[in-house]
């Protein structure tokens, strides 16, 4: 339910599954655009370390994805959609240092079973939803201004 | 401290962004793991790591890193090169194993405050 008349701005991205040459552009891209708004600095700091851990999870895990931007008066949201194999168990792969990431990604410093519990942590509301054999939607938002009592 | 004194006083190689040594060293992070680098280091850091891929470059330009050494003589890859170049990073390789080089760069830091 959210008030569609409060967005300021909505960018989106595609990712492609498997392709780590370009892993981190969509995040540095979206990082640039938040800080072309003024927004706080820890906005900024957070929102590109929780788009990152999710642009690499897209590529990481999925075959694609798409991750957008959307900037309210008072918030930052990403979102992260993406087909892919899906996760079983979200309680599971929640847990910091469990990964199902293969060797090579491994060797490349991922899959240290950091990023959804990365997600998590910097995030003032995170959302996880996931379909086997289909896909994942994350959603994750950051308040821009501190909340009201 | 800028990259070239810490470069000068460590004997360390650049490999890239030369015009960009006179970025100030705030702090340093040492590690592999590219999630707990995202997580926890600084803007202003030295990222301290032998992970030689090109990922290397786009976490070093979203967390402003200071700049990127290398340890234990690890050539960073051609198109980390190439990608360090266009985002303007620094890469620099150090011929010490990082349990040394963490140590002697925080001892100059220390002394530089």
């Amino acid at each position: 339910m959210c008030a569609a008349e409060n967005i300021l701005e909505k960018h989106s991205f595609d990712i492609e599954g498997g392709n780590f040459s370009n892993a981190g552009t969509v995040s540095t891209k979206i990082k640039s655009i938040l800080k072309q708004k003024n927004l706080p600095d820890d906005v900024v700091r957070r929102s590109a370390i929780v788009c990152y851990e999710a642009e690499i999870n897209i590529v990481s895990y999925a075959k694609k994805g798409v991750i957008s931007l959307t900037i309210r008066p008072n918030s930052v949201q990403i979102e992260a959609d993406d087909e892919g194999p899906g996760i079983p168990n979200i309680e599971l792969a929640m847990q910091q240092g469990y990964s199902t990431a293969n060797q090579q990604i491994r060797e490349m410093g991922f899959g240290a079973g950091m990023g959804l519990h990365n997600i998590k942590t910097y995030s003032d509301i995170f959302d996880i939803s996931s379909e086997v054999d289909k896909g994942t939607f994350l959603k994750m938002t950051i308040h821009t201004q501190p909340a009201k009592d | 401290m800028d990259i070239a004194a810490i470069a000068k006083e460590l004997n360390l190689e650049i490999r890239s962004a030369r015009d960009r040594l006179e970025n100030i060293v705030t702090g340093g992070y040492t590690g592999d793991l590219l999630s707990d680098v995202m997580a926890n280091s600084h803007a202003g850091d030295i990222w301290i790591t032998r992970q030689v891929h090109q990922n290397i470059v786009a976490i070093a330009t979203l967390k402003e890193h200071a700049g990127i050494i290398l340890v234990n003589s690890c050539e960073p890859a051609k198109d980390t090169l190439e990608r360090a170049k266009q985002e303007n990073v620094p890469i620099l390789v150090s011929r010490l194993g990082a349990f040394e080089l963490t140590g002697k760069i925080y001892n100059l830091l220390a002394k530089d405050k």
